[in-house]
């Protein structure tokens, strides 16, 4: 992908946390971007690609399958089951909201990438009965902290910003905070459980 | 007296700029800085500065700014009318500015961004590592206003160059492109060099909007999303409209458009030198680098 970055693709997201794991681990890069199927991998010159390129190779093809399985302690996140969509999401999944919420609670998700706007967690691996569309019309506005659906991922808007994900809930919890390092509190692979804040 | 640069005027947007933030790109943090990454660079060798020295980024001109205790300043980049306590002065080599004195850029007559580098630095408080404005993340110090005082850093050890750096040749040749990952997305991916592109109005430091004859997409490929994917500054992406867009130093990190090709590093650096309204041409590399 141009003078200075490679673009690696995968058959799987369980693939893309893999190699990112892997190649964060064994490469000295500028920058390892994973995305949905493919990784991105930059240099800081066209010398230095040279000499990734090879590596890069050899760190995808020796990918064991044992390192697809993040075993970190999760993240738990409370979250406030109050969002303005939680109806239409209960109408399109055929569930009703307390199995909505049961849903999002129920099984951990993983951080498979972060985009978007700084901090934004793209949470994968949750339960496949969510899988809803999004919205519409993207609302102009949507509140720091929101939680929300799309596809068949859940994210979590670390500032307000425009935004067309199915809104369920919202948290207080610092998705992003410079003062912190890493700044976000969700990185990728990190394990997520999320946790009904009954008030 | 602690050295410091008043800005008096902005003109249309100021930005203090400098290598970036890399390796933030998975946390949603993309790497922005200067967006002519050479014009800037150039500005800080002549001054003797080190690499990632901040400087400010002026786009279309209309600067003015004033210098409290003595500075030693470069104007790189797009070309304008640089004055300095009233007098003409020249691009790309060291100007004294002295204590009290304004130096005012005119609007360019060629390129869009200007750089001015000073002597040591301008060393506002970093964050996350930089001194640039990310206006996408909005990440960085704020667009510059009026009344704003810009601390100076203290001067390096090596000393300014005395030569003139010759600037880049205006116009500018077509932008060189190298095979992007999502090419065999393209019907025609020639079509990319034989048509004449305009710059348009909504280009900024995300990226350079192009129109012109829309670039089709292979039938099976018209309507499939792609999932989004890692960005790079040059990948020139096309949304289904077909109307291309150049990406700049403050590019999303991921983006759901194909990339039909990406600019050599030197062709992205004068890519942010286009004006809008301007015509421009892209051609494909001839294969002296690989993709």
């Amino acid at each position: 992908m141009g003078e200075r970055a490679l673009l690696v693709e995968g058959p799987s997201l369980a693939w893309v946390l893999a190699a990112t794991e892997a190649l964060r681990d064994r490469l000295e890069a500028l920058d390892v971007v994973p995305a949905a199927r493919t990784v991105l991998v930059t240099a800081a010159s066209r010398a230095e690609l040279a000499r990734l390129r090879d590596r890069v190779h050899e760190i995808i093809t020796d990918l064991a399958p044992a390192e697809i399985h993040n075993l970190d302690s999760p993240v738990e996140i409370r979250v406030r089951y109050d969002g303005p969509d939680l109806a239409e999401v209960a109408r399109l999944t055929a569930l009703t909201e307390a199995e909505v919420v049961a849903a999002h609670t129920g099984t951990p998700w993983q951080v498979a990438f972060v985009g978007f706007a700084p901090g934004f967690p793209y949470l994968t691996g949750g339960d496949p009965r969510l899988t809803v569309p999004r919205r519409e019309t993207p609302r102009t506005r949507v509140p720091a902290g929101a939680v929300g659906l799309a596809g068949e991922m859940s994210g979590i808007y670390p500032r307000p910003s425009p935004g067309g994900w199915q809104l369920i809930g919202s948290t207080d919890a610092p998705l992003w905070d410079l003062a912190r390092t890493p700044p976000a509190l969700l990185p990728p692979g990190t394990t997520v459980r999320f946790v009904e804040d009954t008030p | 007296m602690n050295r410091a640069l008043e800005i008096l005027s902005p003109g249309p947007l100021t930005l203090i700029e400098d290598l970036g933030r890399p390796g933030l790109a998975h946390l949603g943090v993309g790497t922005s800085g200067a967006a002519d990454r050479t014009a800037y660079l150039l500005g800080n060798r002549l001054l003797g500065n080190p690499a990632g020295h901040a400087s400010l980024e002026v786009t279309y001109g209309g600067l003015h700014v004033r210098a409290r205790g003595a500075l030693t300043v470069c104007v790189t980049g797009a070309t304008a009318r640089i004055t300095v306590a009233g007098r003409p002065a020249d691009p790309g080599t060291p100007l004294r500015v002295p204590d009290g004195a304004d130096l005012a850029l005119g609007m360019p007559s060629h390129g869009l961004r200007s750089y001015l580098a000073v002597r040591g630095g301008i060393a506002v408080a970093p964050v996350l590592g930089s001194r640039s404005t990310d206006t996408l993340a909005e990440i960085g110090p704020r667009p510059l206003a009026a009344g704003d005082v810009l601390p100076i850093g203290p001067p390096p050890v090596e000393l300014p160059h005395i030569d003139h750096a010759p600037a880049r040749p205006w116009p500018q040749d077509a932008l060189e492109v190298l095979p992007g990952p999502r090419r065999d997305w393209f019907a025609d991916p020639n079509a990319l060099q034989t048509t004449s592109w305009v710059v348009a109005s909504a280009s900024d430091r995300r990226g350079v909007r192009l129109t012109g004859a829309a670039l089709a997409r292979v039938p099976s490929r018209r309507h499939t999303e792609l999932a989004s994917e890692g960005m790079v500054r040059g990948a020139i992406q096309v949304p289904p409209n077909g109307q291309p867009v150049i990406l700049l130093a403050d590019h999303p990190v991921t983006g759901g458009y194909p990339v039909l090709g990406v600019l050599t590093a030197d062709s992205a650096d004068r890519a942010a030198q286009l004006v809008p309204g301007s015509p421009i041409r892209l051609t494909w590399s001839s294969g002296r680098h690989s993709a």
